[in-house]
């Protein structure tokens, strides 16, 4: 297995600049999770690493040898695919023993390694079926099995599940973090999933129109987002934001938005952190907004508002809840014993309370 | 209930009847033509036109394709033809595969300008083409060669090829080649190792299109061959038509002969011919 590293990597289509200056190092044996929403430059970044794409500025180092200019199968990486690119026109067994058959490996030895691979993967009885007979989990496994055989110094996965249905999905998830359990590889995997990246990743790389937002264990990058758009886009549902200004009465800092006033505890943001009059967002997550009697029982800061929609999960709830011109979203044990268009009261835990500098988005509480 | 079932029932059979009708139809239409030069073949003395109707006439003989075999170069006439057929569709579908695999994977300046060209120089009559063709011949120094027939033939029927494996090659995804790259194969590899085999309809019809134009070809021929010994059956059979005299019983016979060549290649890749005449109809 290898370390990767990217520095300082820059890829200009025409005048387009798709990634802007990325510094990642990943670790042997790590498993590296690089996620973002759509055309962040993800995708562009692992086929960077792979050879499909030129490297405008910056170098790929893989084990510490620059390659930049290294020709894709010389790398010593094997890449899964989103649309698993099967060669139709071959057997599993033959899709899975095509690079070794390349590079003329002996018969036995090819034999030996598509065995081991299509029992990891319980492809055993599908070895002489053609892709086309196969269904969408099991396209995606001999996919994974043609990269095993190879034993490659890296794994790169790139978006493979989002071609399947959820159910599907998320067995095949499970499948991967057992894999790697069991393959202890390096593995790069990209995705706009933030669940899987959650579910999977030993670190996460959080992108951003071609810049690095974030890279973080998952719960480091959950718990203490870096800047507005990592609080934003990890966690489900999202993040609720309230955009007002800061200002200091005495030791105190207080939030004002339009129609929230919050008394924001020093151990969280202290004073000699904050401008008077500093325009701010404060991010609540979903599951930290305390509702109804708890909220009466429990909180100091109570805020007054009127509940709008509430939507059942099965063991959850998530209540919309208008105060004043703010929407908030609050999830809660099922069964919430209010309807709709009543008023309620909330609260919120400070503890698990963000706060982000509206000019610079980045976070600046504890 | 009932008569709804009935009136479904009875547009189906009437469905049926009528796809059967058409298609019968359209069969005789084809297949009539060639029992009139089969019969005529089949006639003793050189008459074309007959009141007899039946297909095997009255003392029908396989004298004018005995004569034809042992008194004319026929059979040299055939072999000509199908050397330079055979040639021209080998040549042609392999410049028509590289080339459009360029067009359909790499960028380079004049791509488009290119493609539009090859498509506007299908637009050109073959008559306006046989001057030039002539005169590069000849520069060449290829009269009355089967190079100079080759070359003619395969530079007339690129652009089509060209186009239509394009147009298949551009349904192939990507991902293919550079999961084939990545697996340890040059461009070049993919190429042959990926793309071609995954190609075979489209070039059965590239290569069905070459044979069936250059087998046919008459005007080219006509220009570039001069000794009878270099003919090809097109230029041959029409040797057989005299002055004052046209052994029709012998062109019927040679009509009937050079139809085999066609029709086995017909047949051999029918497969791949139905499965092509569809591509790209369905996504995936």
């Amino acid at each position: 297995m290898a370390s990767v590293e990217f520095k300082g990597i820059v890829k200009k289509f025409n005048d387009n600049t798709v990634l802007n200056g990325v510094d990642v190092d990943i670790k042997d044996h790590e498993f590296v999770v690089i996620v973002g929403p759509s055309g962040c430059g993800k995708t562009t970044l692992l086929r960077m690493l792979a050879g499909l794409e030129d490297v405008t500025g910056g170098d790929i180092l893989i084990d510490g040898l620059r390659v930049n200019e290294l020709h894709p199968s010389k790398r010593q990486i094997a890449m899964v695919f989103q649309d698993y690119a099967l060669y139709p026109h071959m057997t599993v067994e033959q899709n899975m023993s095509f690079a070794l058959r390349l590079r003329k490996t002996d018969k036995a030895e090819i034999d030996a390694r598509v065995e081991e691979a299509a029992t990891i993967l319980q492809l055993k009885s599908f070895l002489a079926r053609m892709p086309k007979q196969l269904s969408g989990g099991q396209r995606q496994r001999v996919a994974i099995g043609r990269a095993i055989v190879r034993k490659p110094k890296v794994f790169l996965f790139d978006e493979p599940l989002s071609n399947l249905d959820a159910k599907l999905r998320e067995e095949m998830r499970v499948e991967i973090a057992k894999l790697y359990q069991r393959l202890n590889a390096t593995i790069i995997y990209v995705t706009h999933d933030q669940v899987e990246a959650m579910t999977l990743a030993g670190r996460i790389v959080i992108m951003n129109k071609g810049i690095v937002q974030q890279v973080g264990s998952p719960i480091e990058v959950y718990r203490k987002p870096a800047n507005l758009f990592v609080a934003g886009f990890i966690g489900s549902p999202t993040m609720n934001f309230m955009h007002g200004k800061l200002s200091l009465e005495g030791d105190k800092v207080m939030f004002t938005s339009p129609d929230i006033k919050l008394s924001i505890p020093p151990y969280l943001l202290p004073a000699n952190k904050v401008r008077d009059g500093q325009e701010v967002a404060v991010g609540v997550r979903p599951d930290d907004v305390v509702v109804g009697r708890e909220a009466g029982e429990k909180c100091s800061d109570k805020i007054e508002g009127v509940l709008e929609v509430c939507e059942l999960l099965g063991h959850r709830e998530n209540l919309y809840i208008k105060v004043g011109g703010q929407r908030l979203l609050a999830t809660v044990e099922a069964f919430f014993d209010r309807s709709p268009g009543s008023g309620v009261q909330l609260c919120f835990n400070y503890k698990n309370m963000h706060v982000f500098d509206k000019a610079t988005e980045n976070r600046i509480s504890e | 209930m009932n008569k709804e079932r009935l009136s479904i029932e009875r547009k189906k059979q009437l469905k049926f009847f009528l796809i059967h009708a058409v298609i019968i139809i359209s069969a005789a239409i084809c297949v009539y033509p060639l029992l009139r030069i089969f019969s005529i073949s089949l006639r003793p003395g050189d008459k074309l036109f007959s009141t007899d109707l039946s297909l095997v006439p009255a003392g029908a003989t396989f004298t004018a394709y005995a004569s034809l075999l042992k008194d004319t170069m026929f059979l040299r006439w055939l072999w000509n033809s199908l050397i330079i057929t055979l040639a021209t569709s080998f040549i042609g579908v392999s410049l028509a595969s590289t080339a459009a695999y360029a067009f359909s994977r790499f960028r380079f300046p004049g791509k488009k300008a290119g493609l539009i060209l090859l498509l506007s120089s299908q637009m050109i009559p073959a008559g306006m083409l046989i001057l030039p063709l002539f005169l590069m011949i000849m520069k060449l120094n290829l009269m009355n060669t089967y190079l100079g027939m080759i070359i003619a033939y395969s530079v007339s029927s690129l652009p089509f090829s060209i186009w239509i494996l394009k147009g298949y090659y551009d349904t192939i995804p990507r991902s293919l080649e550079e999961a084939a790259l990545v697996d340890g194969t040059s461009q070049v590899g993919a190429f042959w190792r990926i793309i071609l085999p995954l190609s075979t309809p489209a070039l059965s019809i590239a290569f069905l299109f070459n044979f069936t134009t250059a087998w046919n070809e008459y005007l080219v021929a006509r220009v570039v061959l001069f000794s009878a010994k270099q003919y090809t059956w097109t230029l041959g059979l029409f040797e057989l038509q005299g002055q004052y005299i046209t052994q029709w019983g012998m062109f019927a016979a040679g009509s009937m002969l050079v139809t085999i060549p066609v029709l086995c290649v017909f047949l051999y890749s029918s497969k791949w011919l139905i499965s092509g005449l569809t591509l790209g109809s369905v996504k995936g």
